[in-house]
């Protein structure tokens, strides 16, 4: 699937939830339950400080696409990333420069994206940008 | 006694909703909310008599300078200064504290001691780092025990012939505990230091007499004690300010200016350097009128009521700590629930008009010490009510099952 295409897909998803309540559980069990990172990557090597939240990533690349893993200390930002890797993990470089986070607005999830949440998760995209465009760099 | 209900109506912020709930703010140790009366004050500068002060020959000019200095003198009257020109405006606490240490720039030598304590905001922390690196001098730690309070015994034998400055806040803003400062400010003056209290969290709860206490300086922020953001004041005793350089230079400093030579105005202009917060400082002193209209025991009496009634329900939940547990507090409760993340408690809390503070609360040194990333912390006003705790008691446990 495309990054738009799973965008999509989680759009719709959302679309089922009645209320704040419903989406916020499914958010916080999606971070329960997801094992996100290779413990070895819980390092200062791969952590991204928020104020509030701290968030651990790891990329590599397979067969053109990349692969990200990730993980936080608190469960909501580790649901938002359980999200987000779903959209940008497991694509080419190119589609993840390229790729916007306008569906988190659609999810009613935007106030957690907002650059003064520090929660980390604003810098953990940017940090994803970062390394889709270092594999983009090497396969040219 | 405190009519809550009539108190409540001069807030008019309490009535709004925030995501579909009716608003309960208990993030007042981060800022108070502002009653009518105040904001009032404001709209008036603005529609009546906005002006440049000190300067205009006008009536505007006059009416405006008037209304400044007026507030001043109740600044004055309220911490008890013996001059009105010692009580200088600031942009607040933060800025109070820049404007003492760099001052001390030229007053500290190599070898000097400088003493903070272990339950300061980053910025009673950072300022004076930052002076010590410029001066050599040497920065020591007066350390706490578990309940958050500060070992004085460890204070004295920190204590010697080179301490030069203690730096200590009246009352934490991450714990709540009320510093003993008589008690610190006395032993300090006895080796012959000079003592900055940082007030910004006692101004809106106690009234401090700067004369009593002896205190060498002073720092609080408006915005603490139901007034506007941006402006605060530092109180300095004459003879430190007269030592003082000037920390900013700029107009309304100056008394004659020419390429080869500028003499500095007298006290308070000669730290007040271009045009200041105008209807800041006038809606400050709005805010302590209206503090005092209500008066200060009754307000600490209330909120004392409302940290016991808040402690003895949230001890109630399953797994909660609260930390910070001094014998002298004031309405502040910081906490934490089982191994749940604060971030992921304050988020749902939102979800239901709750307003508290999560993290680290800007003191860093006091989350190492209990070694946890952060708490949760709920902190009470005189217009907070019981049945808003209690609403807040059932959101929390409403959180806590959702994350468990």
């Amino acid at each position: 699937m495309t990054i738009e295409e799973v965008q999509n897909q989680i759009i719709e998803e959302f679309s089922m939830f009645e209320d704040w309540e419903e989406r916020y559980q499914y958010m916080i069990d999606l971070g329960k339950t997801l094992p996100l990172i290779d413990k070895k990557y819980k390092n200062e090597d791969h952590i991204i400080k928020g104020c509030q939240s701290k968030v651990w990533v790891h990329a590599n690349m397979e067969d053109d696409k990349v692969k990200f893993t990730a993980d936080s200390d608190a469960i909501i930002t580790k649901g938002i990333i359980a999200i987000l890797i779903r959209v940008f993990s497991n694509q080419h470089p190119k589609a993840i420069i390229e790729a916007n986070t306008e569906f988190i607005d659609k999810i009613g999830l935007k106030e957690h994206l907002s650059p003064t949440r520090a929660n980390g998760l604003v810098s953990m995209i940017k940090q994803l940008k970062l390394y889709a465009i270092a594999y983009q760099t090497q396969l040219n | 006694m405190l009519d809550i209900e009539s108190i409540r109506k001069d807030f008019p912020i309490l009535n709004r909703k925030v995501n579909g709930k009716p608003l309960i703010y208990f993030d007042n140790a981060a800022t108070s909310q502002t009653p009518q009366q105040v904001i009032d004050v404001i709209v008036d500068y603005y529609s009546n008599y906005n002006a440049n002060i000190h300067r205009g020959v006008h009536s505007l000019s006059q009416e405006a300078t008037d209304a400044y200095e007026e507030s001043r003198l109740k600044i004055q009257k309220h911490f008890n200064a013996k001059h009105s020109h010692e009580i200088i405006f600031t942009a607040g606490t933060t800025h109070g504290i820049n404007l003492v240490a760099n001052g001390f720039s030229s007053v500290l030598k190599k070898g000097d001691e400088v003493l903070v304590s272990a339950l300061e905001h980053h910025s009673n922390i950072v300022p004076w780092q930052m002076l010590c690196e410029r001066t050599g001098a040497k920065l020591k730690v007066i350390p706490m025990n578990q309940n958050g309070e500060l070992i004085l015994s460890e204070f004295d034998s920190l204590l010697n012939e080179n301490t030069k400055l203690v730096f200590v806040n009246h009352i934490s803003n991450a714990l709540g505990t009320i510093n003993p400062i008589a008690e610190i400010i006395e032993k300090a003056h006895k080796i012959g230091a000079a003592v900055l209290v940082d007030g910004a969290q006692s101004c809106p709860h106690l009234k401090s007499d700067v004369q009593e206490l002896g205190v060498d300086f002073y720092v609080c922020s408006a915005h603490k004690m139901c007034g506007p953001t941006g402006v605060g004041i530092l109180y300095g005793k004459e003879e430190w300010l007269n030592k003082l350089p000037p920390y900013q230079g700029g107009g309304e400093m100056i008394a004659e200016v020419s390429f080869e030579k500028t003499t500095y105005a007298g006290l308070p202009h000669k730290f007040e350097a271009g045009t200041p917060n105008i209807c800041g400082g006038i809606a400050f002193g709005a805010a302590i009128d209206y503090m005092n209209s209500i008066g200060f025991d009754t307000i600490a009496n209330y909120e004392n009521e409302l940290l016991k009634y808040g402690t003895k329900e949230l001890l109630k939940i399953e797994g909660l700590k609260i930390y910070g547990t001094a014998k002298h507090k004031t309405s502040v409760i910081s906490f934490n629930v089982s191994s749940i993340h604060p971030y992921d408690i304050g988020t749902i809390l939102d979800k239901m008009g709750i307003a508290v503070r999560t993290g680290h609360h800007c003191a860093q040194p006091i989350m190492d010490f209990y070694k946890i990333p952060g708490t949760i912390r709920a902190s009470f006003m005189f217009y907070n009510a019981k049945e808003e705790i209690d609403t807040f008691i059932a959101a929390l446990k409403k959180a806590i099952m959702m994350l468990s």
